[in-house]
């Protein structure tokens, strides 16, 4: 009796689960209050509402549902209008003009003009604002507005990136009146698809779309966004369909979407990466057939099958599609344990040696695990890891002093690998502290990779890039993870991206 | 009246430690409010950039100098401004602080509703095998972490029989009573079955202690009934140790419920806490310590007070 009841109850909703559910006050499959907004959760807040002073990834997903750049990315990572119309490079390189869109207004119904993007890059570059991305535009000399719907940047060297940098939400274009009221950050009056009506941190935002949107009309009347921090809880309002369309980051967790029946799950390579960084100021790092050897001894696709279930593939430094070498033509990426061996005795250290590796607790969620596995391949080969996981401002902070002695990270990616590996692999690099590996090899290739405007070109340098960095092994290389969104099967029309950017859900429908 | 004013005389002396201790422990760990809002991105900055952000989360200034200037403000009540809602302090304090009060009373509620009979009924059938049926029961109860237990329960109600509260947008009790109770309710379970457990094994053996008492000896010779006897004249004399324990667990809860508000996304002091530390929110860290502690100590006088009220024979304050 008891068991022919559990398993009416578990086939559906019979009258105990409704009786359950009313004992709850919980409707078992809620009717949706408006049936066009659609219902959103994440386990990660946005952290703030300054477009030119973020950088959490939640944060540049909210704002980029509310701003605009330039130009944009689409899936395939080529570049595409959004408040530019159209752009050109000049001969040489060192100008870049922008024809603007002349139906690109604020949400306060102000036009779009040049003196707002002169205004914002100004803001970006004023070391005031504190502009992370404020790095990638060094190379602006000067700004022309020679009419309202044109902008000459000039430039004080070619600089093929900045194009592509100029499509982050980090380069948004917000109002000049407001950049002089100094209320950037406080009010959020952007040119993009949704207007934020509330935000309440940590808990909910309350997005409604912009009926002036130059891009066209939205496909939903708003989205509701509720934080969810245990992404168990997201994958059970999914379930209940609470839900209609969610983020995830954890693997174990999103595996587990296809297995329901009315959820759909989405995933895309990301550019983003998992390395190993190992550290070479310090012994015996410093020494290259060390650092080889542990690249030999790291069998990349164990370290992707058992911390990530094999959501993802085995990568190269560069992870941009057009641009990756074939992961086999890599120095090592066929784990050799007897050449490792061989390297280490060769540099004296036959009996290995004893070194911690850092890493931040649920950042990425794989991290720990990542840790384990390599420690027990590196254990072959004599290396003794001591691992020590840690909170992610912890992690950050020894990460940013270059305190370790190897770091389990998960790096961003961007859609150009200069504007990626710039702040690493490069003489002046902002990052070289926590690189700690420079060499002229290196920086030449990447100063080439800047100023070659030719595509066919840029590949081949990249690609020498990609061979020597892994044979010189300062970081190993592992894998790149899938971003991962679930939905209700009625929702309809989102595209995911390699950026893990949600700008498509301005055109998402909800069917009834 | 003496010993009350005595005891709130600490008050500010206490309220000063805890000030110093939550100043000092925020700002050792390692990281800032500069590397909680960029992340990595943070060794982007160049000197001047980071300075003009850490002048604006105010952390430009030496901690002596910090901690004067965060002392002052309390003196005018003024507990500072969180970087995180952009608004003072005690204004989102007092926004989280009502769902945590109404979780710790739910949770109280359900811990002695059942907690206590429960007890009551294992003393009175000690060492049978009901007895042994209610300590097993407790055992379990109190040795589950209460996040296993909050996923068992969601999982249970989503894969199972398809239903779930609302979760993330949640209604406060004066807007919508019955949703706020049904958003409520299984995080006080959740909570409750704990605490219920660690009341109902209190409350039997402080039973057992007064059971085998003269008084109640001489009461059942006196022909007085069972139910007499147990309610009327053993229990009121086995709650001391009930509210000791009700107090203490009572004033934990009020400082929020972390794990299971996280869990059932509930917008609570204990998440709001959490966030707060992970984002370097140090004002808002350090004024719902403050909060916190004074709840606490609150608590804690309370139920010194409900000591002389269920037994006269304690006299507080005298030696």
């Amino acid at each position: 009796m008891v068991q022919h009841l559990t398993k009416k109850l578990l086939s559906g909703m019979t009258l105990p689960g409704i009786a359950l559910a009313a004992m709850l006050g919980i409707a078992a499959v809620p009717a949706q209050a408006n049936a066009a907004t659609l219902r959103m959760a994440w386990s990660q807040d946005a952290t703030g509402l300054d477009p030119h002073k973020q950088t959490a990834f939640s944060s540049l997903r909210l704002l980029e549902l509310i701003y605009e750049p330039l130009v944009r990315l689409d899936a395939n990572l080529q570049i595409t209008p959004a408040i530019a119309d159209s752009w050109q490079f000049s001969a040489d390189g060192k100008e870049l003009t922008f024809k603007l869109n002349p139906k690109a207004k604020f949400q306060n119904g102000a036009a779009v003009t040049s003196a707002d993007v002169k205004a914002s890059f100004e803001r970006i570059l004023d070391e005031k604002t504190s502009a992370a991305a404020r790095a990638n535009f060094l190379s602006i000399a000067s700004i022309d507005t020679p009419d309202s719907a044109t902008v000459v940047f000039h430039l004080s060297q070619p600089d093929v990136p900045i194009l592509t940098a100029m499509s982050d939400i980090n380069a948004a274009i917000v109002p000049a009146s407001e950049i002089a009221a100094g209320s950037i950050g406080t009010t959020t009056i952007g040119s993009g698809p949704f207007k934020l009506e509330k935000w309440d941190p940590n808990s909910k935002e309350v997005l409604v779309a912009n009926k002036d949107w130059a891009g066209g009309a939205t496909g939903v009347d708003g989205i509701d966004i509720s934080v969810l921090p245990d992404e168990t809880a997201i994958l059970a309002a999914l379930r209940t369909k609470q839900v209609d369309f969610a983020l995830l980051n954890d693997p174990l967790v999103a595996t587990l979407v296809p297995k329901e029946a009315s959820l759909q799950l989405n995933r895309v390579p990301v550019l983003a990466y998992h390395v190993l960084q190992l550290n070479p100021s310090r012994k015996p790092m410093t020494e290259l057939k060390v650092r080889q050897a542990i690249s030999c001894a790291i069998d990349r696709q164990e370290v992707l099958d058992t911390a990530s279930l094999g959501e993802g593939k085995v990568t190269g430094p560069l992870t941009i599609p057009a641009l990756a070498t074939d992961p086999n033509q890599l120095f090592c990426y066929t784990r050799d344990v007897e050449k490792a061996k061989k390297l280490m005795a060769e540099t004296g250290y036959a009996d290995g040696f004893s070194a911690s590796v850092i890493g931040a607790t649920g950042e990425p969620p794989t991290a720990a695990a990542e840790a384990q596995v390599i420690q027990s391949q590196l254990a072959e080969i004599g290396v003794k890891l001591d691992i020590k996981m840690m909170e992610l401002n912890v992690y950050v902070d020894a990460w940013l002093k270059g305190d370790f002695d190897m770091a389990i990270a998960l790096n961003g990616g961007r859609a150009d690998p200069y504007t990626m590996y710039n702040r690493y692999w490069t003489k002046a690099g902002n990052l070289q502290k926590v690189a700690n590996y420079i060499d002229d090899t290196l920086d030449g290739l990447m100063q080439k990779g800047r100023t070659e405007t030719d595509p066919a070109a840029r590949k081949v340098i990249f690609g020498d890039f990609e061979k020597h960095i892994t044979e010189m092994s300062p970081w190993i290389w592992l894998y790149t993870s899938y971003s991962y969104t679930a939905q209700q099967k009625n929702v309809g029309g989102f595209v995911p991206v390699p950026t893990g950017s949600l700008f498509s859900l301005a055109k998402v429908t909800l069917q009834q | 009246m003496n010993y009350l004013m005595r005891r709130l005389a600490t008050f500010p002396l206490v309220l000063i430690g805890v000030s110093v201790l939550v100043f000092v422990a925020i700002r050792m760990v390692p990281g800032d409010s500069i590397t909680a809002m960029l992340g990595t991105e943070a060794g982007l900055l160049t000197p001047a950039q980071r300075d003009a952000l850490a002048a604006y989360f105010g952390i430009d200034q030496p901690w002596f100098i910090q901690y004067w200037r965060w002392v002052l403000g309390l003196l005018h009540g003024n507990l500072g401004i969180s970087v995180t809602y952009g608004k003072p302090v005690l204004d989102v304090i007092l926004e989280r602080f009502p769902l945590t009060l109404e979780l710790a009373l739910l949770a109280m509620i359900i811990a002695l509703a059942v907690g206590m009979p429960a007890g009551v009924f294992a003393a009175t059938h000690n060492e049978k095998l009901s007895d042994l049926g209610v300590r097993v029961v407790a055992m379990i109860g109190q040795s589950t972490p209460n996040f296993v237990l909050a996923l068992l329960i969601i999982y249970t109600l989503s894969a199972g029989f398809g239903v779930l509260p609302t979760m993330g947008a949640f209604s406060p009790l004066w807007q919508d009573p019955l949703r706020n109770l049904s958003q409520l309710l299984l995080p006080a379970v959740t909570l409750g079955f704990a605490f219920a457990a660690s009341v109902t094994r209190i409350s039997r053996s402080a039973m057992l202690d007064v059971l085998s008492d003269d008084y109640v000896r001489t009461a059942r010779s006196k022909g007085a009934s069972n139910r007499t006897v147990i309610w009327r004249h053993a229990l009121p004399n086995a709650l001391i140790p009930v509210v000791t324990l009700s107090g203490i667990e009572f004033g934990y809860l009020l400082g929020g419920a972390v794990i299971v508000e996280q869990i059932y996304a509930l917008p609570g002091l204990g998440r709001m806490i959490l966030d707060a530390i992970l984002q370097r929110d140090y004002a808002l860290v350090q004024g719902s310590v403050l909060f916190i502690a004074f709840n606490f100590m609150i608590v804690n006088l309370l139920v010194d007070l409900a000591y002389v009220a269920l037994d006269p024979r304690i006299r507080l304050g005298e030696r």
